[in-house]
Protein backbone atom coordinates (compact mmCIF):
# COMPACT_ATOMS: atom_id res chain seq x y z
CA UNK A 1 0.00 0.00 0.00
CA UNK A 2 2.76 2.32 0.40
CA UNK A 3 2.49 3.32 -3.40
CA UNK A 4 -1.34 3.92 -2.62
CA UNK A 5 -0.34 6.11 0.30
CA UNK A 6 2.79 8.33 -1.56
CA UNK A 7 0.22 9.27 -3.93
CA UNK A 8 -2.34 10.03 -2.35
CA UNK A 9 0.37 12.71 -0.12
CA UNK A 10 1.12 13.91 -3.72
CA UNK A 11 -1.86 14.52 -4.93
CA UNK A 12 -3.26 15.87 -1.84
CA UNK A 13 0.25 18.16 -0.96
CA UNK A 14 -0.69 19.27 -4.54
CA UNK A 15 -4.23 20.61 -3.77
CA UNK A 16 -2.89 21.98 -0.98
CA UNK A 17 -0.06 24.21 -2.58
CA UNK A 18 -2.26 25.17 -5.96
CA UNK A 19 -4.28 28.03 -3.81
CA UNK A 20 -0.61 28.69 -2.03
CA UNK A 21 1.33 28.71 -5.52
CA UNK A 22 -1.33 31.12 -7.50
CA UNK A 23 -1.03 33.39 -4.37
CA UNK A 24 2.97 33.30 -4.05
CA UNK A 25 2.79 34.16 -8.17
CA UNK A 26 0.68 36.78 -7.35
CA UNK A 27 2.94 38.40 -4.89
CA UNK A 28 5.76 37.78 -6.82
CA UNK A 29 4.05 40.44 -9.14
CA UNK A 30 3.20 42.61 -7.38
CA UNK A 31 6.65 42.58 -5.28
CA UNK A 32 9.15 42.53 -8.26
CA UNK A 33 7.66 46.05 -9.52
CA UNK A 34 9.99 48.72 -8.91
CA UNK A 35 12.92 46.20 -8.06
CA UNK A 36 13.02 44.54 -4.66
CA UNK A 37 14.84 45.18 -2.05
CA UNK A 38 15.31 43.42 1.65
CA UNK A 39 13.37 46.19 3.40
CA UNK A 40 10.89 46.01 1.25
CA UNK A 41 10.12 42.63 1.35
CA UNK A 42 11.03 42.00 5.27
CA UNK A 43 8.53 45.36 5.60
CA UNK A 44 5.45 43.34 4.40
CA UNK A 45 6.19 39.69 6.17
CA UNK A 46 7.77 40.08 9.50
CA UNK A 47 5.95 39.71 12.43
CA UNK A 48 3.39 38.80 10.18
CA UNK A 49 1.28 35.57 11.63
CA UNK A 50 -0.38 35.31 8.23
CA UNK A 51 2.78 35.09 6.04
CA UNK A 52 4.17 32.65 8.72
CA UNK A 53 1.26 30.40 8.40
CA UNK A 54 1.30 31.05 4.39
CA UNK A 55 4.94 30.40 4.09
CA UNK A 56 5.03 27.78 6.49
CA UNK A 57 2.56 25.71 5.30
CA UNK A 58 4.05 25.84 1.86
CA UNK A 59 7.10 24.54 3.27
CA UNK A 60 5.72 21.60 4.69
CA UNK A 61 3.80 20.65 1.50
CA UNK A 62 6.26 21.43 -0.74
CA UNK A 63 9.02 18.95 1.06
CA UNK A 64 6.26 16.27 0.89
CA UNK A 65 5.83 16.81 -2.86
CA UNK A 66 9.14 17.00 -4.17
CA UNK A 67 10.59 14.32 -2.22
CA UNK A 68 7.95 12.31 -3.49
CA UNK A 69 8.41 13.49 -6.75
CA UNK A 70 11.72 13.58 -7.16
CA UNK A 71 11.66 9.79 -5.32
CA UNK A 72 9.54 8.83 -8.58
CA UNK A 73 11.76 10.10 -10.83
CA UNK A 74 14.57 8.46 -9.27
CA UNK A 75 13.33 4.84 -8.98
CA UNK A 76 12.18 5.47 -12.83
CA UNK A 77 15.36 7.02 -14.44
CA UNK A 78 18.01 5.67 -12.05
CA UNK A 79 18.40 1.95 -10.66
CA UNK A 80 18.96 3.17 -7.30
CA UNK A 81 15.66 0.73 -5.33
CA UNK A 82 15.03 0.22 -1.32
CA UNK A 83 16.27 0.92 1.35
CA UNK A 84 18.52 3.53 -0.44
CA UNK A 85 15.70 5.23 -2.49
CA UNK A 86 13.84 5.56 0.69
CA UNK A 87 16.71 6.86 2.64
CA UNK A 88 17.25 10.16 -0.03
CA UNK A 89 13.68 10.84 -0.32
CA UNK A 90 13.63 11.34 3.58
CA UNK A 91 17.11 13.08 3.32
CA UNK A 92 15.27 15.52 0.82
CA UNK A 93 12.65 15.93 2.99
CA UNK A 94 14.21 16.95 5.96
CA UNK A 95 16.59 18.88 3.70
CA UNK A 96 13.38 21.26 2.79
CA UNK A 97 11.76 21.47 5.92
CA UNK A 98 14.57 22.26 7.65
CA UNK A 99 16.19 25.15 5.46
CA UNK A 100 12.80 26.06 4.27
CA UNK A 101 11.63 26.31 8.11
CA UNK A 102 14.79 28.88 8.75
CA UNK A 103 13.75 30.98 5.71
CA UNK A 104 10.11 31.25 6.96
CA UNK A 105 11.66 32.40 10.60
CA UNK A 106 14.53 34.62 8.54
CA UNK A 107 11.05 36.90 6.88
CA UNK A 108 8.62 36.39 9.29
CA UNK A 109 9.95 37.09 12.72
CA UNK A 110 10.25 40.29 14.45
CA UNK B 1 -0.24 14.34 -47.26
CA UNK B 2 -0.44 10.60 -46.93
CA UNK B 3 -3.79 10.26 -48.99
CA UNK B 4 -3.58 6.75 -51.14
CA UNK B 5 -2.62 8.31 -54.21
CA UNK B 6 0.45 10.08 -52.79
CA UNK B 7 1.11 6.35 -51.09
CA UNK B 8 0.51 4.75 -54.39
CA UNK B 9 3.13 7.59 -56.01
CA UNK B 10 5.82 6.54 -53.71
CA UNK B 11 5.16 2.94 -54.40
CA UNK B 12 6.64 3.98 -57.53
CA UNK B 13 9.63 6.10 -55.89
CA UNK B 14 12.16 3.44 -55.44
CA UNK B 15 12.96 -0.02 -56.42
CA UNK B 16 14.03 -0.91 -53.00
CA UNK B 17 14.22 -0.51 -49.27
CA UNK B 18 17.14 -0.72 -46.77
CA UNK B 19 15.50 -2.66 -43.80
CA UNK B 20 17.26 -2.44 -40.65
CA UNK B 21 16.58 -5.95 -38.99
CA UNK B 22 17.15 -6.48 -35.39
CA UNK B 23 18.66 -10.34 -34.48
CA UNK B 24 19.67 -11.59 -31.56
CA UNK B 25 18.32 -13.11 -28.56
CA UNK B 26 17.84 -12.63 -24.80
CA UNK B 27 21.87 -12.04 -24.24
CA UNK B 28 22.09 -9.63 -26.65
CA UNK B 29 21.94 -9.00 -30.46
CA UNK B 30 22.83 -6.68 -33.62
CA UNK B 31 21.28 -4.75 -36.31
CA UNK B 32 21.38 -6.66 -40.04
CA UNK B 33 20.51 -4.63 -43.24
CA UNK B 34 18.53 -6.12 -46.22
CA UNK B 35 17.56 -4.76 -49.70
CA UNK B 36 14.39 -5.60 -49.97
CA UNK B 37 12.31 -4.96 -53.27
CA UNK B 38 9.19 -2.38 -53.14
CA UNK B 39 5.95 -3.51 -53.96
CA UNK B 40 2.71 -1.89 -54.59
CA UNK B 41 0.34 -1.91 -51.60
CA UNK B 42 3.62 -3.82 -49.46
CA UNK B 43 3.37 -3.83 -45.88
CA UNK B 44 5.89 -4.02 -42.91
CA UNK B 45 4.74 -7.93 -42.02
CA UNK B 46 5.41 -8.57 -46.09
CA UNK B 47 8.80 -7.04 -46.21
CA UNK B 48 9.20 -9.10 -42.78
CA UNK B 49 7.92 -12.37 -44.77
CA UNK B 50 9.83 -11.17 -47.99
CA UNK B 51 13.30 -11.53 -46.19
CA UNK B 52 12.61 -14.81 -44.37
CA UNK B 53 11.25 -16.54 -47.68
CA UNK B 54 13.58 -14.84 -50.17
CA UNK B 55 16.71 -13.69 -48.17
CA UNK B 56 17.56 -15.34 -44.64
CA UNK B 57 15.35 -18.18 -43.57
CA UNK B 58 16.70 -17.90 -39.95
CA UNK B 59 14.92 -15.20 -38.95
CA UNK B 60 12.35 -15.05 -36.14
CA UNK B 61 8.99 -13.61 -36.15
CA UNK B 62 5.34 -14.24 -35.28
CA UNK B 63 1.58 -13.24 -36.73
CA UNK B 64 -1.40 -15.51 -38.10
CA UNK B 65 -4.10 -13.41 -38.91
CA UNK B 66 -2.40 -10.44 -41.29
CA UNK B 67 -5.30 -8.97 -41.60
CA UNK B 68 -5.81 -6.59 -38.41
CA UNK B 69 -7.75 -8.66 -36.04
CA UNK B 70 -5.49 -11.16 -34.08
CA UNK B 71 -2.25 -8.50 -32.69
CA UNK B 72 0.36 -11.29 -33.61
CA UNK B 73 2.64 -9.01 -35.37
CA UNK B 74 3.49 -6.49 -33.36
CA UNK B 75 6.97 -4.75 -33.74
CA UNK B 76 8.59 -1.65 -33.48
CA UNK B 77 8.67 -0.15 -36.53
CA UNK B 78 11.16 3.34 -36.72
CA UNK B 79 11.21 2.66 -33.06
CA UNK B 80 7.07 2.78 -32.72
CA UNK B 81 5.15 -0.14 -31.35
CA UNK B 82 2.73 -0.96 -34.51
CA UNK B 83 0.92 -4.05 -35.91
CA UNK B 84 3.20 -4.57 -38.99
CA UNK B 85 -0.12 -6.01 -41.13
CA UNK B 86 -1.40 -2.97 -41.11
CA UNK B 87 1.63 -0.48 -41.28
CA UNK B 88 2.04 0.17 -45.10
CA UNK B 89 5.86 0.54 -46.09
CA UNK B 90 4.74 3.80 -47.92
CA UNK B 91 3.19 5.38 -44.64
CA UNK B 92 6.81 4.63 -42.66
CA UNK B 93 9.65 4.44 -45.01
CA UNK B 94 12.73 7.53 -44.59
CA UNK B 95 15.09 8.59 -47.10
CA UNK B 96 14.32 4.58 -48.37
CA UNK B 97 14.74 2.79 -44.93
CA UNK B 98 13.11 0.90 -42.43
CA UNK B 99 14.03 -0.37 -39.06
CA UNK B 100 12.31 -3.07 -37.52
CA UNK B 101 13.12 -4.64 -33.77
CA UNK B 102 11.24 -6.54 -31.48
CA UNK B 103 8.53 -4.88 -28.72
CA UNK B 104 10.04 -2.96 -26.40
CA UNK B 105 9.53 -3.76 -22.59
CA UNK B 106 9.70 -7.57 -23.09
CA UNK B 107 12.43 -10.17 -22.87
CA UNK B 108 13.30 -11.09 -26.40
CA UNK B 109 13.58 -14.89 -27.80
CA UNK B 110 14.72 -14.62 -30.77
CA UNK B 111 15.07 -11.91 -33.67
CA UNK B 112 11.74 -10.32 -33.64
CA UNK B 113 9.71 -12.48 -31.57
CA UNK B 114 9.50 -11.40 -27.77
CA UNK B 115 8.34 -13.39 -24.76
CA UNK B 116 5.13 -12.74 -23.23
CA UNK B 117 4.31 -13.94 -20.45
CA UNK B 118 5.23 -10.84 -18.57
CA UNK B 119 2.74 -9.24 -19.83
CA UNK B 120 0.29 -11.96 -18.93
CA UNK B 121 1.39 -12.56 -15.67
CA UNK B 122 0.78 -8.63 -14.97
CA UNK B 123 -2.80 -9.69 -16.19
CA UNK B 124 -3.19 -11.48 -13.45
CA UNK B 125 -1.70 -9.98 -10.79
CA UNK B 126 -3.92 -7.06 -11.73
CA UNK B 127 -6.78 -9.63 -10.84
CA UNK B 128 -8.01 -8.58 -14.27
CA UNK B 129 -9.86 -12.36 -14.65
CA UNK B 130 -13.38 -12.51 -14.00
CA UNK B 131 -14.83 -12.99 -10.79
CA UNK B 132 -18.03 -14.32 -11.45
CA UNK B 133 -20.96 -13.71 -9.36
CA UNK B 134 -23.66 -16.37 -10.35
CA UNK B 135 -23.31 -19.82 -11.50
CA UNK B 136 -25.16 -21.55 -14.25
CA UNK B 137 -28.34 -22.48 -12.49
CA UNK B 138 -28.97 -18.38 -11.85
CA UNK B 139 -30.94 -16.39 -14.02
CA UNK B 140 -29.19 -14.02 -16.87
CA UNK B 141 -27.76 -10.90 -15.66
CA UNK B 142 -29.98 -8.09 -16.86
CA UNK B 143 -27.33 -5.82 -18.30
CA UNK B 144 -28.84 -2.64 -20.19
CA UNK B 145 -26.46 -1.40 -22.68
CA UNK B 146 -26.95 2.48 -22.03
CA UNK B 147 -26.13 1.62 -18.76
CA UNK B 148 -23.38 4.23 -17.44
CA UNK B 149 -21.22 1.52 -15.90
CA UNK B 150 -21.91 -0.72 -18.65
CA UNK B 151 -20.83 1.97 -21.11
CA UNK B 152 -17.69 2.54 -19.34
CA UNK B 153 -17.14 -1.47 -19.58
CA UNK B 154 -17.72 -1.81 -22.61
CA UNK B 155 -14.99 1.19 -24.04
CA UNK B 156 -12.34 -1.55 -23.07
CA UNK B 157 -13.79 -4.78 -23.68
CA UNK B 158 -12.02 -4.78 -27.54
CA UNK B 159 -8.62 -5.63 -26.09
CA UNK B 160 -6.74 -8.50 -27.96
CA UNK B 161 -3.75 -8.43 -25.63
CA UNK B 162 -1.09 -7.10 -28.46
CA UNK B 163 1.01 -5.81 -26.07
CA UNK B 164 1.54 -2.52 -28.05
CA UNK B 165 0.55 -0.22 -24.96
CA UNK B 166 2.92 -2.06 -23.11
CA UNK B 167 5.74 -1.35 -25.43
CA UNK B 168 5.04 1.92 -25.86
CA UNK B 169 4.70 2.87 -22.14
CA UNK B 170 7.91 4.67 -20.73
CA UNK B 171 6.63 3.68 -17.43
CA UNK B 172 6.77 0.43 -18.06
CA UNK B 173 10.02 0.76 -19.23
CA UNK B 174 11.31 2.64 -16.07
CA UNK B 175 9.50 0.61 -13.83
CA UNK B 176 9.41 -3.05 -13.97
CA UNK B 177 6.65 -3.20 -11.11
CA UNK B 178 4.22 -1.66 -13.15
CA UNK B 179 1.18 -3.88 -14.07
CA UNK B 180 0.88 -1.51 -17.12
CA UNK B 181 -1.93 -0.30 -19.32
CA UNK B 182 -3.22 -3.07 -20.39
CA UNK B 183 -3.74 -5.42 -17.88
CA UNK B 184 -5.07 -1.70 -15.45
CA UNK B 185 -7.67 -1.20 -18.74
CA UNK B 186 -8.95 -4.94 -18.30
CA UNK B 187 -8.87 -4.46 -14.55
CA UNK B 188 -11.33 -1.37 -14.81
CA UNK B 189 -13.42 -3.24 -17.33
CA UNK B 190 -14.56 -5.53 -14.94
CA UNK B 191 -14.57 -3.08 -12.44
CA UNK B 192 -17.67 -1.44 -14.07
CA UNK B 193 -19.25 -4.61 -15.37
CA UNK B 194 -21.85 -5.96 -13.25
CA UNK B 195 -21.45 -8.92 -13.21
CA UNK B 196 -17.82 -8.83 -11.93
CA UNK B 197 -18.11 -10.12 -8.07
CA UNK B 198 -14.60 -8.53 -6.86
CA UNK B 199 -14.67 -4.79 -6.93
CA UNK B 200 -12.94 -4.34 -3.75
CA UNK B 201 -10.12 -7.08 -4.63
CA UNK B 202 -9.70 -5.25 -8.04
CA UNK B 203 -9.36 -2.13 -6.20
CA UNK B 204 -6.63 -3.75 -3.45
CA UNK B 205 -4.69 -5.29 -6.53
CA UNK B 206 -4.17 -1.99 -8.56
CA UNK B 207 -3.17 0.08 -5.55
CA UNK B 208 -0.31 -2.45 -4.73
CA UNK B 209 3.24 -1.87 -5.87
CA UNK B 210 3.40 -1.41 -8.92
CA UNK B 211 -0.27 -0.35 -9.74
CA UNK B 212 -2.63 2.06 -11.54
CA UNK B 213 -1.09 4.56 -9.20
CA UNK B 214 2.38 4.44 -10.83
CA UNK B 215 0.54 5.88 -14.10
CA UNK B 216 1.82 9.28 -15.16
CA UNK B 217 -0.63 9.37 -18.25
CA UNK B 218 1.75 10.40 -20.38
CA UNK B 219 -1.10 8.76 -23.16
CA UNK B 220 1.55 6.53 -25.13
CA UNK B 221 -0.84 3.88 -24.31
CA UNK B 222 -3.83 5.55 -25.26
CA UNK B 223 -1.93 7.27 -28.96
CA UNK B 224 -0.33 3.59 -29.66
CA UNK B 225 -3.34 1.11 -29.26
CA UNK B 226 -4.23 -0.17 -32.72
CA UNK B 227 -7.66 -0.54 -31.55
CA UNK B 228 -8.59 3.00 -30.84
CA UNK B 229 -9.18 2.36 -27.03
CA UNK B 230 -8.46 4.54 -23.81
CA UNK B 231 -5.92 2.79 -20.75
CA UNK B 232 -4.81 6.05 -20.22
CA UNK B 233 -8.71 6.94 -19.57
CA UNK B 234 -8.94 3.66 -17.98
CA UNK B 235 -5.97 4.12 -15.57
CA UNK B 236 -7.85 7.33 -14.29
CA UNK B 237 -11.40 5.47 -13.49
CA UNK B 238 -9.20 3.35 -11.09
CA UNK B 239 -7.00 6.46 -9.76
CA UNK B 240 -10.77 7.90 -9.10
CA UNK B 241 -12.48 5.27 -7.69
CA UNK B 242 -9.46 4.45 -5.25
CA UNK B 243 -9.36 7.71 -3.92
CA UNK B 244 -13.02 7.57 -3.28
CA UNK B 245 -12.69 4.99 -1.55
CA UNK B 246 -10.34 6.33 0.60
CA UNK B 247 -12.58 9.17 1.43
CA UNK B 248 -15.29 7.25 2.15
CA UNK B 249 -13.82 4.44 4.26
CA UNK B 250 -10.55 6.62 5.39
CA UNK B 251 -8.57 3.16 4.26
CA UNK B 252 -6.06 2.83 1.35
CA UNK C 1 18.51 2.94 -20.48
CA UNK C 2 18.29 1.67 -23.92
CA UNK C 3 19.77 4.94 -25.41
CA UNK C 4 23.14 4.29 -26.98
CA UNK C 5 23.85 0.59 -27.10
CA UNK C 6 24.14 -0.24 -30.64
CA UNK C 7 22.77 -3.60 -29.14
CA UNK C 8 19.63 -2.81 -27.55
CA UNK C 9 16.72 -3.49 -29.49
CA UNK C 10 15.49 -0.07 -29.50
CA UNK C 11 17.66 3.04 -30.50
CA UNK C 12 15.73 5.25 -28.69
CA UNK C 13 12.70 5.96 -26.72
CA UNK C 14 9.17 5.78 -28.29
CA UNK C 15 8.89 8.89 -30.36
CA UNK C 16 6.90 11.73 -28.86
CA UNK C 17 3.15 13.12 -28.64
CA UNK C 18 1.49 15.81 -27.13
CA UNK C 19 0.42 14.46 -23.82
CA UNK C 20 4.49 12.58 -23.54
CA UNK C 21 5.77 16.28 -23.83
CA UNK C 22 3.31 17.19 -21.25
CA UNK C 23 4.26 14.64 -19.62
CA UNK C 24 8.13 15.41 -19.71
CA UNK C 25 7.80 19.16 -19.39
CA UNK C 26 6.07 18.25 -15.92
CA UNK C 27 8.56 15.79 -15.13
CA UNK C 28 11.92 18.62 -15.84
CA UNK C 29 10.18 21.58 -14.26
CA UNK C 30 9.52 19.76 -10.91
CA UNK C 31 13.09 18.47 -10.80
CA UNK C 32 13.87 21.92 -11.57
CA UNK C 33 12.08 23.77 -9.11
CA UNK C 34 13.52 20.82 -6.69
CA UNK C 35 16.60 21.82 -6.93
CA UNK C 36 15.89 25.57 -6.80
CA UNK C 37 14.13 25.23 -3.72
CA UNK C 38 17.10 24.71 -1.65
CA UNK C 39 19.14 27.85 -2.92
CA UNK C 40 16.34 30.07 -2.53
CA UNK C 41 15.86 28.67 1.00
CA UNK C 42 19.53 29.97 1.37
CA UNK C 43 19.01 33.32 0.32
CA UNK C 44 16.09 34.19 2.07
CA UNK C 45 17.25 32.82 5.54
CA UNK C 46 20.45 35.38 4.87
CA UNK C 47 17.81 37.68 6.32
CA UNK C 48 18.37 35.87 9.48
CA UNK C 49 21.94 35.91 9.31
CA UNK C 50 23.65 38.72 7.03
CA UNK C 51 20.59 40.99 6.43
CA UNK C 52 23.47 43.46 3.97
CA UNK C 53 24.81 40.35 2.17
CA UNK C 54 20.96 39.68 1.50
CA UNK C 55 20.35 43.22 0.19
CA UNK C 56 23.52 42.60 -1.88
CA UNK C 57 22.06 39.74 -3.64
CA UNK C 58 18.68 41.54 -3.75
CA UNK C 59 20.83 44.33 -6.11
CA UNK C 60 22.05 41.67 -8.22
CA UNK C 61 18.91 40.87 -9.29
CA UNK C 62 18.83 44.10 -10.93
CA UNK C 63 21.15 42.42 -13.89
CA UNK C 64 19.55 41.67 -17.09
CA UNK C 65 20.11 37.59 -17.23
CA UNK C 66 19.14 37.64 -13.43
CA UNK C 67 15.50 39.11 -14.55
CA UNK C 68 15.74 36.14 -17.24
CA UNK C 69 16.16 33.56 -14.79
CA UNK C 70 13.28 34.92 -12.61
CA UNK C 71 10.82 34.73 -15.94
CA UNK C 72 12.53 30.86 -16.43
CA UNK C 73 11.59 30.33 -13.22
CA UNK C 74 8.26 32.28 -12.84
CA UNK C 75 7.55 29.97 -16.42
CA UNK C 76 8.45 26.74 -14.76
CA UNK C 77 6.21 27.17 -11.72
CA UNK C 78 3.59 28.21 -13.78
CA UNK C 79 3.98 25.19 -16.26
CA UNK C 80 4.42 22.93 -13.42
CA UNK C 81 1.12 24.62 -11.05
CA UNK C 82 -1.12 24.00 -14.21
CA UNK C 83 0.08 21.39 -16.01
CA UNK C 84 -0.35 19.74 -12.38
CA UNK C 85 -4.27 20.88 -12.49
CA UNK C 86 -4.94 19.48 -15.63
CA UNK C 87 -4.12 16.00 -14.33
CA UNK C 88 -5.71 16.20 -11.16
CA UNK C 89 -9.05 17.20 -13.09
CA UNK C 90 -7.91 13.82 -15.87
CA UNK C 91 -7.84 11.76 -12.46
CA UNK C 92 -10.50 12.86 -10.08
CA UNK C 93 -13.07 15.01 -12.40
CA UNK C 94 -15.44 12.31 -13.75
CA UNK C 95 -15.86 13.66 -16.95
CA UNK C 96 -13.75 13.33 -19.93
CA UNK C 97 -12.26 16.60 -21.14
CA UNK C 98 -10.33 16.85 -24.27
CA UNK C 99 -6.62 16.79 -22.89
CA UNK C 100 -4.53 17.20 -25.83
CA UNK C 101 -6.19 20.75 -25.68
CA UNK C 102 -6.19 21.88 -22.31
CA UNK C 103 -1.88 20.57 -22.26
CA UNK C 104 -1.55 23.57 -25.01
CA UNK C 105 -3.94 25.49 -23.12
CA UNK C 106 -1.58 25.06 -19.96
CA UNK C 107 1.59 26.05 -22.14
CA UNK C 108 -0.64 29.31 -23.38
CA UNK C 109 -1.59 30.29 -19.32
CA UNK C 110 1.83 29.75 -18.39
CA UNK C 111 3.51 31.81 -20.97
CA UNK C 112 1.27 34.42 -20.08
CA UNK C 113 1.38 34.62 -16.58
CA UNK C 114 5.22 34.50 -16.63
CA UNK C 115 5.34 37.07 -19.33
CA UNK C 116 2.95 39.65 -17.09
CA UNK C 117 5.57 38.52 -14.62
CA UNK C 118 8.32 39.81 -16.97
CA UNK C 119 6.99 42.75 -18.28
CA UNK C 120 6.79 43.82 -14.41
CA UNK C 121 10.40 43.13 -13.45
CA UNK C 122 12.46 44.69 -16.20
Amino acid sequence: MLDFRLYMAQRLSALIMAPLVVGHLAVMIYAVQGGLSAGEILGRTQGSLFWALFYGGFVVAVSVHAAIGLRTVISEWTRLRGGMLNGVAMAIVATLLVMGGRAVLAVTLV
Amino acid sequence: MLDDASIAETDHAADSIAVSVWRGDASGGTWETFTVPRQPSQTVLDIVTWIQQEADPTLTYRFACRVGMCGSCAMMVNDEPRWTCRTHVGRVVKDGAISIAPLRNLPVIKDLATDMDPFFDKWVKAEATHHPSAGRHDDFAAVLPDDEQRVEASAGIECINCAVCYAACDTVAGNPDYLGPAALQRAWTLYNDSRDDAGGAILDAVSAQGGCHSCHSMGSCTHYCPNDLDPMGAIAGLKRATAKRFFRRGRG
Amino acid sequence: MRGGDPNAATRRPVRGHALWYAHIIHRVSGIALALFLPLHFWVLSLALTDAARLDNFLAFTELPFVKVAEFGLVFLLALHLFGGLRLMALEWLPWRAPHKTLAAGTLAVSAFVSGVFFLQAI
